[in-house]
């Protein structure tokens, strides 16, 4: 079947022409040198006024970096990049370092407020609910501008703040945690990472605590020619639970600009982890001009028994996209889960999936992606699923679907499933064909015509991974609830 | 990571002494020839298929073949051959390749039905058929493996039926192939069936080895079918003798609303990796693979296929059950490949596996390459162990706990073979699968009632 015209309105209407965070914050910024050598690495440490351990481990990164290559196994094509002609370091010039709001620069302020994000307490105080309120870190180009509400989730024991001041405050945490899930030398952009990322988010959720708001980091990439390079480090102690938000924009350039993330989740005994994603980078334009390379490596590791770690993911920007999310199940009991839609309009390319890993006992994942490809562009599921011998009792059940839209893109499915327990019971399938005719049969008998059972029915499958953001995300994601995934392929 | 280019191995070196020394006397024409040295140079430049290489990444073949036996040159009939021929229940046409030699005096070509010629491939290869090297290297998916490369450069033998338009066979043509296992020898064999249109036949293609030694084979077969035509084809692989290590590839070209069939039985194959290369070239044509993988103690079976609709309204499905005991390893790899201007394509794929217990590994990695919109296409793959709700029933049942799991298990395994069309061969493959299952032991896991 090919997709219906309500669906091709949809996403037409998130097309990369449409892109409404393109838009340029003028303000002066402190960078140093284009160019990476030890030097860079250098620089960064100490405009962060690092401790030499810190130093010492990134410059050991940047040493194996530069012995390893660039990968090349993904479904993705670029011409190759210049480490050379790329800025490292980007920060605002006015108020560094601000105490507060009052000193940060307005433009950024003003920045924020364009994208819709809230960084005054008193503002969100004002309309919302208390339950419904989101503590912000708001990373510009490669510095964290502002955290909100670090106070009141301290109150609560809850450590969030930038990994800078955690690198300063928190250093025993960092140095238990950091790189123990994904390894320094995990590949080619996580080293790379290593060496010279800038800021990102870190969270430390004390044992048995619920974390009493919504954490979230809002990534803006501002200056033209610049790398963001970011690392994120959440850790929930024995039985607690954290959900985290995270977005991302960019201005519309004409160049590519690369971000290369690391993120890495650790979830303890009976702890729970919500990771989401609205990926919003700037596409490029409709030939393929411009446009963000995202190439990031986010690992969850459940750690500790009956942890649960869940990414949920809407990828919607971005000229290339090159991510995993995944889950090492190494606790017994330990479950992970990944939700995702992918839509890729104009010349964008995208690679993205999830692994799961099972290594402890009665281990269970469950994977939910579709993706939608228009345009030019195309798009790419790519995921593994595999038990170790000892992982016995461990289950996945996989539902990946794509739909296509034009006979100019392409959309593809490479799973790899791997089994070595015989007690493991894995499921993996991807088709069209799961609409029930009964289902059809009982919609069409109340009256409704065939096209609208089929997109009332596909709708409320894809909602199973819209339901897994949060309130404030589901805005955002709003306009993709209504695509229909009718006629989609494996 | 750096880029490693490996040393050559013992046995990457040893075949291109061996290409070297027999490259002259092999039989070919100068197009096959040709193709024979580009070929060689392919594989040169490649080396044997490693973990990664994507598609060889479950079968390390450059690990398997520590070293390259050296190459079959004649047929060694022995009595243990003519005694298995005897035991062969195929009746009718029996084309028999020993050592990957054809042997006349062991095969039926008095009688051959009318329509239906054959040669052995050494004399088709020196034939001044124009077409020659283009039948030979099959559809173009197939032109970057390592493995078939190396049956190019060094194939030596087998046979090329032609059966002509119209010509509906009664009964199966077998190509028996079997290793006597005097020494330990290399044998490239390779196999042609042209079938022009509306063609109606059964082809049956049997290895086994049943020398004391341990073979490494490298057999291809070709098809090309034309517009309207009906193939069957049957593989059975059987009986080797445990250190053997095997490739088969199998290429199809397949005609306009024409039917292709391929169904392949693997029990006792020691290291086996099927690959099959097979092309839409009409349009509303049906294809179907399927296969029953059996293993136990220290096997390998990898079934890895590439599927290229390259044009509109066709209709493939692929299936594989797989029961896996002992320490022995399963692979499907399965690529369905939509092109751009291939809509109305209507695709799916699956493997399903039952593993008997701890120790036994199932790879699966099932792909879609999509480029076109409007197309059913879908994949799916499941590895669990046996339900223990079935066995509880049909043990409540008062079925011994033995003969329930060969039941479930059987049952398993008839959804593919129900595929098979001709009646003998039907039953003769569940036949097999029964001997098989009878001589397991029970599970040691089961999920719990």
């Amino acid at each position: 079947m090919a997709a219906v015209q309500e669906t091709i309105d949809q996403v037409k209407s998130i097309d990369v022409t449409e892109y409404k965070y393109g838009f340029v914050t003028e303000i002066e910024m402190d960078k140093p040198a284009k160019g990476l050598t030890e030097d860079t690495v250098r620089y960064i440490s100490a405009r962060k006024n690092e401790p030499e351990w810190m130093l010492e481990w990134r410059l050991d990164a940047f040493r194996r970096w530069k012995t390893m290559t660039e990968p090349a196994w993904s479904r993705v094509q670029y011409p190759p990049i210049n480490y050379q002609d790329i800025y490292y370091y980007a920060a605002p010039k006015k108020g560094a370092d601000p105490k507060s709001l009052d000193e940060v620069d307005p433009a950024i302020l003003e920045t924020y407020k364009k994208l819709g994000i809230p960084l005054r307490e008193q503002e969100i105080l004002a309309g919302v609910a208390p339950e419904n309120r989101v503590a912000v870190d708001a990373v510009f180009d490669s510095v964290s501008v502002v955290t909100t509400f670090k106070k009141e989730l301290a109150e609560a024991g809850v450590i969030f703040c930038s990994i800078s001041d955690a690198i300063q405050e928190h250093p025993e945490l960092v140095r238990k945690y950091l790189a123990t899930v994904v390894p320094v030398t995990d590949n080619y952009f996580a080293t790379l990472n290593c060496a010279v990322f800038t800021d990102g988010s870190f969270v430390y959720i004390p044992k048995g605590v619920r974390c009493p708001m919504e954490l979230s980091t809002y990534f803006r990439i501002n200056e033209q020619n610049t790398g963001q390079f970011e690392r994120t480090l959440i850790i929930a102690d024995e039985g607690s639970y954290v959900s985290y938000l995270e977005g991302c924009t960019a201005p519309k350039r004409d160049e590519n600009q690369l971000h290369a993330a690391v993120v890495e989740l650790i979830a303890l005994d009976n702890a729970e982890i919500k990771y989401s994603t609205v990926q919003n980078w700037y596409p490029g334009d409709a030939e393929g001009k411009g446009g963000i390379y995202n190439f990031v490596t986010k690992r969850g590791d459940c750690r500790g028994k009956n942890s649960k770690i869940s990414w949920t993911q809407v990828e919607t920007g971005s000229a290339i996209t090159w991510k995993y999310p995944s889950c090492i199940l190494r606790g017994d009991g330990s479950r992970g889960e990944f939700y995702s839609i992918a839509v890729s309009n104009g010349a964008q390319q995208v690679d993205s999936g999830t692994k799961m890993i099972h290594l402890g006992k009665n281990t269970t994942s469950k994977i939910i992606a579709k993706g939608i490809a228009a345009g030019k562009s195309d798009s790419t599921y790519r995921g593994m699923v595999s038990a170790h011998r000892k992982a016995t009792g461990a289950r996945n059940f996989t539902n990946c679907d794509s739909l296509l839209i034009g006979d100019q893109c392409g959309a593809h499915t490479i799973p790899y499933i791997e089994a070595k327990t015989a007690t493991a019971i894995f499921e993996h399938e991807a088709t069209t064909s799961k609409i029930g005719e009964d289902q059809l049969f009982y919609c069409q008998q109340r009256g409704l015509s065939a096209e609208d059972a089929v997109a009332l029915i596909v709708n409320g499958f894809v909602k199973e991974v819209l339901q897994q953001l949060p309130m404030e995300f589901a805005v955002e994601a709003q306009k993709l609830i209504t695509i229909s995934l009718e006629g989609s392929v494996g | 990571m750096a880029i490693v280019t490996p040393l050559k191995t013992a046995a990457e070196q040893a075949l291109s002494q061996q290409f070297a020394n027999v490259k002259a006397e092999l039989p070919g024409t100068l197009p096959v020839r040709k193709l024979r040295e580009d070929a060689f140079a392919g594989f040169e430049a490649k080396g044997l298929p490693h973990r990664r290489l994507e598609s060889w990444r479950y079968t390390d073949l450059r690990g398997l073949l520590r070293e390259a036996k050296p190459l079959a040159t004649a047929a060694r009939v022995t009595p243990a051959i003519t005694a298995r021929l005897a035991a062969l229940p195929f009746d009718g046409v029996r084309l028999v390749l020993v050592d990957g030699a054809f042997t006349p005096e062991l095969s039926t070509l008095e009688g051959l039905p009318e329509g239906v010629n054959v040669q052995p491939l050494t004399e088709a290869l020196v034939s001044t058929r124009e077409d020659l090297a283009r039948i030979l290297s099959g559809p173009s998916i197939a032109d970057s493996d390592t493995g078939l490369m190396l049956n190019t450069a060094l194939m030596r033998d087998g046979v090329f039926v032609e059966i002509t338009e119209g010509t509906e066979l009664a009964a199966p043509i077998a190509i028996v192939s079997l290793a006597s296992g005097e020494e330990e020898t290399a044998i490239f064999h390779r196999s042609v069936v042209l079938a022009a249109k509306g063609v109606k036949a059964t082809i049956v293609e049997v290895s086994e080895s049943t020398g004391p030694k341990a073979s490494q084979i490298n057999g291809a077969i070709v098809f090309e079918t034309g517009d309207e035509s009906d193939v069957q084809h049957l593989r059975l692989v059987t009986r080797q003798v445990p250190e053997t290590v095997q490739v088969q590839s199998l290429l199809a070209t397949i005609g306009a609303h024409a039917k292709f069939e391929s169904f392949a039985l693997v029990c006792k194959a020691a290291t086996l990796r099927q690959q099959y290369f097979v092309k839409y070239a009409g349009e509303h044509s049906e294809i179907g693979l399927r296969g029953v993988n059996l293993l136990g103690g220290a096997e390998h079976s990898d079934v890895t296929l590439v599927m290229d609709h390259a044009v509109p309204h066709g209709v493939s499905r692929e299936l594989f059950k797989n029961i896996i005991g002992g320490e022995a390893t399963g692979v499907f790899q399965g690529k369905v490949i939509v092109r751009p201007h291939a809509q109305k394509t209507d695709g799916g794929m699956k493997s399903n596996t039952l593993l008997l217990n701890d120790g036994a590994s199932m790879f699966n990695k099932p792909e879609l390459e999509i480029f076109a919109d409007d197309v059913v296409c879908g994949h799916g793959a499941t590895v669990a162990q046996m339900d223990g709700e079935q066995l509880f029933y049909l043990m409540a049942r008062g079925l011994p706990r033995p003969q329930a799991e060969a039941l479930v298990l059987q049952a398993f395994a008839g959804e593919a073979v129900e595929f098979v069309a001709d009646e003998a061969l039907r039953a003769f493959v569940m036949a097999e699968i029964e001997a098989w299952l009878s001589l397991r032991e029970a599970s040691s896991v089961v999920s719990a009632v």
